[in-house]
């Protein structure tokens, strides 16, 4: 069932691709229909899924037997978490892209062609086959912002490529050379992760391996493509991009480097932390003093991602638990902000200047986004009853075990966190009077009512992370068991589990 | 197990799903959602003394009874949540209930010209529910969420009147301020949880306030020396500094006075601000461990020093205040610190039994207040006040109950006899005599500021409405005088008056159970039998310290009336008689010993300077890595290309310029258009993929 998510996505693309450029209403409902099929096979999937087995293989045919490449799909608990949260995503993609008229067939196209690959890097068994989905999806993000970004648009798309390819190619090598030195000749991961490499190779292909992949995941300091590539995207493409493509670096470390090169995490477990909470709190730092409002989600974005970063990086289960349990919160939070940011408020009042939006009386103009953001802002600063207030109590907790002073300074990123949240809140929606008395000399402006699929899509999100939030259970008892499976062994070795 | 242990969930459910109706009502809906608000409320202050009568009559460890159950999987182990009833919970559940069905009935009638009456009321069931939620709570992670969402509503509703910037930047303030105290609290959880593995706190000797518990953490020793139960307990009081307004996290609690009076008397004087002498009570078993070799133990130490700072820090400066309700405001931070320091001296008895006095008569006052504000039209500066006893005798005479309550009159209020025992307490209190003294010229100040604040507005004659300098558009005179007789005051409705009587009764009928002669209820909180007790009173020791608490009472009194009484102000403008005395001083006090300047001049622009160093070092360091890697890469194409060019091409063109005219003609074939390009590209590669999947699936 899961694996049909993958295929379903391409199939959407191709789709969409086909429907007629002068009617995007068709295209529209054929996105729609691909994104909810998605999302519904992902949650049969979850429901059939039994945590308990581990990691359970869905498909394995020979591909290229010459260099022992499978086609092989596999789902554990992780894996399945993903996946809902691409469908999540991806539904609400849809929702926000509805007023996309610029070559929609196309936009819906990349952005399925995107969707596919997602799902396949979270199901992928075989290394190789998942870094062919890993490419597939890093190529229609570059379109998606050359085509219909704004701001600086070529420049943040090819800042996006080059980071994400020189990312690749630290994984490929790193991959490639793990192969070779293996000397199974296969590509098979479980059978990978199972090999016990020379500590002397871990030592350097383990921080090749996962710098590459956690430069997508935002990792201080390769972060700086976030929050341009953010900015200067679609709102749909910056909901993904937040949502998922910084979690398919984030699951490529969990996943590729910690499982084939446990030793070398250990080697470097206490640097990598360092890092990650460096760019908790400074991402939180950056987003205080920003000036435009995409910016300051984008480096909130980074900020949060310092979160997974840290949780893999305390070599325990709970922070383990909490990285993923956080891929998927800030998944659904990073989605809702971007959601107002880009689509609310940009998208009528032509300007993302917070001085600018200020003057606005958004709050009268449009009480539905400011609602949503008040709540989307309260979530992500980690307020209890939503998801990020159990993910990141969970990586803090796990990383108090392993390195309490990080685990503070990570605190004071947290305090941070409210004080740009609020400001921007205040700002943005609950000006001066003094602003608002010019709004009236302006006669205000007239918005265009906040529509039914925004309402729709940010009432999916904010349900979302509320019910994670209150019944962490439903992830968490998927989560959990997954890391008892052999994929793990070398891991739960070093950890001393 | 009795029905209201099983139930005890109720109690903040009800609220919570009031708020939830109302929060889905439309704005005509009024009567409904204060209905269903009011009704909820009281069906909780039913089912709390129902959970009251079933912690009645057991004493020692019998007493608290709990109820626990899974909530999720944390690694490897699983967190469970549940509820506590003991008769600090009891206590507080029906204080909470019957303090806040009163406010909510006050609410209708100060609330009634709100455009936004419906709102108001959800958001204060969404108050209570999370403060009742906080009290039941026998987990710590479980009482930290409430926390935060009382937080959350406390933010919402100073912020209700958010069209005055005043108001939407005090709730930013509140927010952000009790923030940072909640930062350290969380970083205590987090430890608490890692070193005992569990964050329950009664849970039949696994919890984390049992002693298997407290004996594990107080023997490891951690950075400085301190014992990790130590250091917990203050992570944990970090917590209750912000939420309790305690010196240095004080500034946001006056003001959060820029929300309607109810919320002021609700949440910033009765029930949220003193969630942290609750959380200090709560814990106390892990505050009171005392580590090898420290006399007294560290904790209890900070709590009692912080208390006694700002006992006093609260009283000098409530002293030059001119808004009735700041006056109230910067007096709770005052009593809250007398809480604290009592719970650091004399446990938990003393400052739970303050706290639950305080919460009668400061929810009285501040009533009083707003019924005051409300028939002033609005006015909210005491020097435009005057004379009001004669407009509106029953807040007149409910406020001055009130008032002598606060200041400690003796004998039949129960403010003095709590207030006795703080006092008691730290006479007795070993280590130094200090915390005394400043209580008791605490208490002295509070007796002053509060006959100021009496004389200011109830003596004398009404100062406002048609005044010279308030009338500032210059109405003709008998324009003026036609409309004197609107402006003046006029006694609130029946709606409002009522809780006020009520409250005045309980603040003196309290007394009955609180007097060293039957000390039923303090007692009761720690879950001890009362005794007929005469001998406590009538010892020389007790009744010196009465005396002396009566004779200063009576001196912040007598002063106060000297200063303020015999001769009540004239006019608004008239310099007050204290500046005229001591200029330097007051203006010290009138600005707040100037914390907010200082705070402003040094965290929040640090903060802020470090911002945008951190975003300098984006855009010029980490930038600039990148264009010199791209402008390095560039710099290698260009020289490719012209190596191509001129070297590689001139020989390939030579032998090859048949082929090329060959090719030239094939590629008008293409036509060249970028988009074109990318769709095939685009159909290819889902193709292949597609073909592949299906392929490969069967």
């Amino acid at each position: 069932m899961l694996a049909w998510t993958i295929y379903l996505s391409f199939a959407g693309a191709l789709a969409c691709l086909l429907t007629p450029r002068a009617n995007p209403r068709a295209t529209r409902a054929v996105a729609l229909g691909t994104a909810l099929a998605g999302l519904l096979c992902g949650l049969m999937g979850a429901v059939q899924f039994k945590p308990e087995n581990g990691l359970e293989v869905i498909t394995n045919v020979r591909w290229i037997p010459a260099l022992g490449i499978d086609f092989s799909l596999a789902a554990d608990g992780i894996s399945v978490t993903l996946v809902l949260l691409t469908g999540i995503a991806a539904l609400a993609g849809v929702l926000f892209s509805w007023n996309v008229e610029h070559r929609t067939n196309e936009f819906f196209a990349f952005f399925f062609a995107l969707i596919g690959g997602v799902y396949g890097v979270f199901l992928s068994l075989d290394l190789f086959l998942l870094f062919v989905f890993y490419e597939i999806a890093i190529v229609p993000k570059y379109f998606l912002i050359a085509i219909w970004g704004s701001t600086r648009r070529d420049y943040a798309a090819m800042k996006l490529a080059l980071y994400s390819f020189i990312g690749s190619g630290m994984v490929l090598i790193g991959m490639l050379a793990a192969y070779a030195v293996s000397g199974l000749a296969s590509f098979d991961l479980q059978a990978l992760a199972q090999h016990s490499f020379a500590p002397e190779f871990q030592r350097w292909a383990f921080p090749l391996v996962f710098v590459g992949f956690a430069i997508l995941a935002g990792m201080w300091p390769f972060h700086t493509w976030a929050p341009t590539g953010h900015s200067a995207a679609p709102t749909a493409a910056s909901m993904l991009l937040a949502g998922v493509v910084m979690k398919l670096g984030a699951y490529g470390c969990l996943r590729v480097a910690m499982t084939l090169f446990p030793e070398g995490l250990k080697m470097w477990q206490t640097e990598l932390a360092a890092l990650a909470v460096t760019g908790i709190v400074y991402g939180a730092l950056v987003a205080l003093v920003q000036k435009d409002f995409k910016f300051v989600i984008g480096y909130s974005s980074v900020s949060h991602m310092g979160f997974v970063l840290l949780g893999l990086a305390t070599l325990n289960l709970v922070g383990w638990s909490g990285a993923v349990l956080q891929m998927f919160s800030h998944g659904i939070i990073a989605g809702l902000l971007f959601g107002v940011v880009g689509r609310m408020v940009y998208d009528r009042a032509h300007t993302r200047e917070l001085d600018a939006l200020e003057g606005m009386g958004l709050l009268k103009a449009m009480p539905f986004a400011a609602v949503t953001f008040v709540i989307a802002g309260f979530a992500s600063m980690g307020m209890p009853g939503f998801s990020g207030f159990i993910a990141e109590l969970q990586v803090l907790i796990g990383a108090w075990q392993a390195f309490p002073k990080l685990a503070i300074i990570a605190g004071v990123g947290i305090m941070v966190g409210v004080v740009y949240t609020l400001k921007t809140t205040a700002k943005v929606f609950f000006p001066d009077k003094t602003a608002e008395a010019e709004l009236h000399h302006d006669h205000g402006r007239e918005l265009d009512p906040i529509s039914v699929q925004e309402r729709l899509g940010a009432a999916l999100l904010i349900l979302c992370t509320l019910v994670i939030g209150l019944h962490p259970r439903l992830l968490l008892d998927l989560i959990v068991p997954s890391f008892q499976s052999p994929l793990f062994d070398g891991l739960r070795k070093v950890a001393g589990l | 197990m009795s029905w209201i242990l099983t139930n005890l969930w109720l109690i903040p459910v009800l609220p919570l799903l009031a708020a939830g109706i109302s929060a889905l009502l439309k704005r005509p809906n009024r009567s409904l959602a204060a209905g269903l608000a009011i009704g909820s409320l009281g069906a909780s202050f039913l089912l709390s003394l129902m959970a009251f009568a079933e912690t009645l009559g057991k004493h020692g460890p019998a007493a608290r009874q709990f109820h626990n159950f899974d909530w999720f999987a944390l690694g490897d182990t699983v967190v469970r949540l549940g509820w506590v009833l003991d008769p600090l919970t009891a206590a507080m559940v029906v204080m909470i209930t019957f303090v806040g069905s009163l406010i909510f009935i006050f609410s209708v009638g100060y609330m009634s010209h709100d455009e936004n009456f419906t709102r108001f009321f959800c958001f204060l069931s969404l108050f209570a529910a999370a403060m009742l939620g906080l009290i039941i709570a026998n987990n710590l992670l479980l009482l930290f969420m409430c926390w935060e969402l009382v937080g959350l509503a406390s933010y919402l509703l100073i912020g209700f009147w958010f069209h005055k910037p005043s108001a939407a930047a005090a709730a930013k303030k509140a927010f952000i301020t009790t923030r940072i105290g909640d930062v350290f609290f969380f970083l205590g959880i987090v430890w608490l949880y890692s070193e005992t593995g569990t964050l329950l706190f009664y849970d039949g000797g696994r919890g984390c306030l049992e002693q298997d518990a407290l004996s594990k953490m107080v023997a490891h020793t951690t950075i400085g020396g301190l014992a990790a139960s130590s250091a917990i307990g203050l992570l944990l009081f970090c917590g209750a500094i912000g939420k309790s307004g305690q010196v240095p996290l004080h500034v946001w609690l006056p003001d959060a006075m820029e929300g309607p009076t109810p919320v002021s008397a609700l949440i910033h004087a009765a029930t949220m601000v003193a969630a942290g002498v609750f959380l200090v009570a709560r814990v106390y078993p892990l505050m009171e461990m005392q580590q090898a070799g420290v006399s007294e133990p560290i904790p209890l130490t900070a709590v009692t020093w912080i208390g006694a700072l700002t006992a006093i820090f609260g009283a000098l400066v409530a002293v030059s205040q001119t808004d009735i309700k700041r006056i109230l405001a910067y007096s709770t931070v005052s009593q809250l610190g007398y809480m604290m320091m009592g719970l650091g001296i004399g446990g938990v008895a003393v400052g739970m039994f303050h706290l639950l006095t305080h919460a009668f008569f400061k929810a009285l006052l501040f009533l009083g207040s707003g019924s005051i504000i409300h028939g002033c039209h609005e006015e909210q500066d005491i020097r435009r006040m005057g004379g009001i006893r004669k407009f509106m005798p029953v807040t007149f005479a409910t406020y001055a109950i009130g008032m002598m309550a606060l200041s400690g009159v003796p004998l039949v209020f129960c403010g003095f006899w709590s207030k006795d025992e703080i006092l008691t307490a730290a006479w007795l209190y070993q280590p130094s005599k200090i915390p005394f003294f400043l209580g008791l010229g605490g208490a002295f100040l509070t007796a002053f500021y509060m006959t100021r604040q009496m004389c200011f507005v109830f003596a004398g004659k009404y100062r406002g409405g048609h005044d010279a300098s308030h009338d500032d558009h210059g109405h003709s005179h008998s324009h003026g005088d036609a409309h004197a007789h609107a402006h003046d005051p006029h006694e609130s409705t029946a709606v409002m008056t009522l809780p006020l009587q009520i409250l005045a009764a309980c603040t003196v009928l309290l007394t009955l159970v609180s007097t060293p002669l039957w000390p039923w209820l303090p007692e009761y909180l720690v879950g001890e039998a009362a005794h007929w007790r005469p001998d406590k009173l009538f010892n020389a020791g007790t009744l010196t310290l009465l005396l002396v608490s009566a004779v200063v009472v009576g001196a912040g009194i007598g002063l106060g009336w000297w200063f303020y009484g015999l001769l009540p102000a004239e006019k608004a403008d008239e310099p007050d008689p204290l500046e005229q005395q001591f200029p330097e001083q007051f203006a010290w006090s009138r600005g707040k010993f100037f914390v907010d300047e200082l705070y402003a001049a040094t965290f929040v622009k640090w903060n802020t300077r470090l911002g945008e160093l951190c975003h300098n070092l984006d855009r010029r360091v980490l930038d600039l890595l990148v264009s010199i890697v791209g402008w390095a890469t560039t710099g290698c194409a260009v020289l490719a290309k012209l190596f191509d060019e001129f070297v590689v091409n001139k020989l390939f063109d030579a032998g090859c310029g048949e082929v090329r005219r060959g090719a030239e003609a094939a590629s008008e074939l293409q036509g060249g258009q970028i988009h074109q390009y990318l769709r095939s590209i685009g159909l290819a590669l889902v193709l292949f993929v597609f073909i592949l999947a299906v392929g490969c699936n069967k």
